[in-house]
């Protein structure tokens, strides 16, 4: 194994602190707005740390839209969307990946091209079956919308995990007597796990941050979620009131990066068995 | 792997036949109807004021209940062609004037003509009402409005010693640019005046008003065709040469939003700012303790003060099955001391004329009598009926004038795309 020389190692933290500077930007420049009084909001001279730093902007957040009540309601329909999403694209993806037909091949290029539809062509019809559901401003039918519309990729990420794990283990597991059934509960799904992790998550922010279908979907404060109310805090010509928008996206990161946090080691984990070819 | 995707459906519709009635629509229950009301209002005092008045309407009206629907402005437009394909839409609608023409042209919206009061219709000026008008037939309430104006630095004005202009004497174009030179070239990073043109077709037509400049022109036979003669010209010359030649604009400002330029304006780097009416509270928040700002009428021309203005609007769905109290909440919501309220919230002039007259808009206190003397010379946005406007903003327009205020091109090559290449498209939605 050849040794890395010194001056290439430098060279490769610098340029990865350079991407994490990159990368973090948005984020540290958003809590600075986040308490920075209206008038520093207005000043020539932008600080990095606001000179006289205020809680103000929290307090009208809070005070002009039902934050916490939009919070609850992204949390259930995310967390659902993901539960239900892993739930079944699992074994949907075990079995389109050990049974390497040219139908298991067909579904894998559909589930690629129907991610490449965009969302105004399908939301009118979604929202005349949902309307003749009586699930228009339901929590029920956004996460129904968010099940379906996270499964095509869900399925598609677990296809690679699922064909990372040997299948010589289940061979072995089938030699020990070992039902189908019994093989993928005990000996698949864990090695499956980081994966499942991994996808639970995509489809936990792909519902987090989604917008147009909670906003069409969506009518009545109590139902709705947080980027439709997030949203609220820009008015005519895109002018926002931009201290109290910050504090309340600031608030909205924060379940994804705790989420993140927990479950960051089996996420690494799974996207790096996902990443080895069978 | 055909069945996953029914399998999936499937459950997916049984599980929702199961909870089918958990959910749903509040129908009218007890003889009583329900309305529902979709509101833009996006600022505190806004929507509070718009709240108040729902509520105001619910204590006195026990048979006809207005539901309050939060909407917001950027994303209206496709929420509410959903809503209306999904005949799902709120019965009373808050929107601008120049988002109507679709939804008009689409059908979705009723006919107001006969429904209106004589009370309103004759409290709204004609001008106004040429702002939802469609085919003859009324599809809106005008009721907000907001000129743009320049925002100066009153101290920089005063210590230069230029003519202040008023809405009597306001500035002529020339006179505009002269001042701007006089008041900063770019040296030492100040400038007369910054432009923000990030959307520079709106600002451009409505402006050009003022020295008659109509682009637009109806012929007998109905179809709209595009000029750009020399009245078009004066509004887009000015600012061209104001960046490009005379340095007393910055081209920096060009690509900004209202708000982008503020941060600027309070740090002293131009002395003025064209904006819009509304944009005095942004000035009031975020302004600097002690920070002396004015509001001055827009650069007139042979028409005066004449500019254009998309109104907020309130307009009644077609599929409405209570167009008639719809059309009642809308009376009660615009009468005069009430938009005098939806005015003060929104920072904007009232197009209703009692409305006009209250003191309270007639104040010196944040140069609100400086807009309100405006509000006689506003009139409808030119094109906002024009069908394939929109295409013609934004594959034509744009473009055109972002490269022509930033000099790349120059006067003729901009006549011949607004005119040569806009004509085909206009002419494409009018055979």
């Amino acid at each position: 194994m050849m040794r890395t020389k010194k001056s290439t190692r430098a060279a490769q933290y610098v340029a990865l602190a350079a991407y994490l500077v990159f990368l973090a930007f948005p984020f540290l420049w958003l809590i600075s707005t986040a308490f920075k009084p209206a008038r520093e909001l207005g000043s020539l001279d932008p600080t990095w740390i606001p000179k006289d730093p205020t809680l103000e902007n929290f307090r009208q957040a809070f005070d002009e839209q039902p934050l916490l009540q939009a919070a609850g309601n992204s949390l259930v329909a995310a967390v659902s969307a993901a539960l239900i999403a892993v739930v079944i694209a699992t074994p949907m993806a075990y079995v389109m990946a050990r049974h390497r037909t040219r139908l298991a091949k067909a579904a894998t290029g559909w589930v690629v091209v129907s991610q490449a539809f965009p969302f105004v062509l399908i939301i009118i019809p979604l929202f005349l079956i949902l309307k003749n559901l009586h699930l228009i401003n339901s929590l029920l039918g956004l996460i129904m919308v968010y099940v379906v519309w996270s499964l095509p990729f869900a399925l598609w990420m677990l296809v690679g995990y699922v064909r990372a794990v040997p299948a010589e283990l289940e061979e072995a597991a089938a030699v020990d007597g070992a039902s189908r059934v019994r093989t993928f509960v005990s000996v698949v799904a864990p090695l499956l796990a980081p994966g499942i992790v991994a996808t639970a998550m995509f489809a936990f922010i792909t519902a987090w941050n989604e917008f147009f279908f909670a906003l069409v979907l969506l009518k009545t404060p109590e139902k709705q979620t947080l980027p439709v109310i997030l949203n609220r805090f820009i008015g005519a010509e895109g002018v926002a009131d931009l201290g109290p928008l910050a504090a309340a996206a600031f608030l909205a990161t924060i379940p994804s990066l705790v989420i993140f946090a927990i479950i960051q080691k089996r996420i690494t984990g799974g996207m790096l068995a996902g990443a080895v070819k069978a | 792997m055909r069945t996953a995707p029914r399998l999936l459906t499937a459950a997916a519709t049984a599980l929702a036949l199961l909870l089918t009635g958990c959910s749903g629509d509040s129908g009218d229950d007890d003889g009583k109807i329900t309305l529902q009301f979709q509101s833009l209002a996006w600022q505190k005092e806004s929507v509070d004021a718009n709240k108040a008045l729902v509520e105001e309407w619910n204590a006195t009206h026990p048979d006809v209940k207005v539901e309050y629907v939060q909407g917001s402005w950027d994303s209206v437009h496709d929420q509410l062609l959903t809503s209306f394909e999904g005949g799902e839409a709120p019965d009373i609608i808050h929107d601008a004037s120049d988002d109507l023409a679709d939804f008009a042209y689409g059908g979705y919206l009723a006919d107001l003509g006969e429904l209106l009061p004589d009370r309103l219709k004759s409290d709204i000026p004609k001008r106004s009402w040429q702002t939802t008008t469609f085919g003859g037939k009324v599809y809106g309430v005008p009721f907000l409005q907001e000129p743009r104006v320049l925002i100066a630095n009153a101290k920089w004005l005063k210590k230069s010693g230029v003519r202040i202009p008023t809405p009597e004497k306001p500035w002529s174009w020339e006179e505009f640019r002269d001042v701007s030179e006089e008041l900063g070239d770019g040296e030492d990073g100040k400038y007369g005046v910054a432009w923000p043109l990030k959307e520079p077709v709106s600002a451009t037509l409505n402006l050009s008003l003022s020295t008659g400049g109509q682009m637009f022109h109806r012929g007998a036979d109905g179809k709209v065709d595009v000029r750009f003669g020399e009245a078009d010209e004066i509004m887009p010359r000015t600012v061209h040469d104001q960046v490009n030649d005379d340095k007393s604009a910055s081209g920096t400002t060009l690509g900004m939003g209202g708000s982008d330029t503020l941060p600027g304006f309070f740090g002293g780097k131009y002395a003025m700012v064209p904006l819009g009416f509304s944009y005095r509270q942004q000035i009031v928040q975020q302004a600097p303790k002690g920070f002396d700002w004015q509001v001055l009428p827009a650069p007139a021309g042979s028409e005066g003060l004449a500019q254009g203005v998309s109104p907020q609007t309130l307009s009644v769905a077609e599929d409405s099955p209570h167009k008639k109290e719809a059309a009642e909440f809308i009376d009660f919501f615009l009468q005069p001391d009430n938009m005098v309220k939806l005015a003060r919230g929104d920072w904007m002039l009232p197009t209703g004329k009692e409305a006009l007259k209250d003191p309270a808009l007639r104040t010196g206190k944040h140069d609100w009598a400086a807009g309100t003397a405006l509000a006689e010379d506003l009139r409808s946005a030119p094109a906002q009926s024009v069908r394939g406007y929109p295409e013609w903003k934004d594959k034509v327009a744009t473009p055109a004038f972002q490269e022509y205020y930033s000099g790349a091109i120059d006067l003729d090559e901009l006549r011949e795309r607004l005119v040569e290449d806009g004509n085909l498209v206009l002419a494409r939605y009018q055979r």
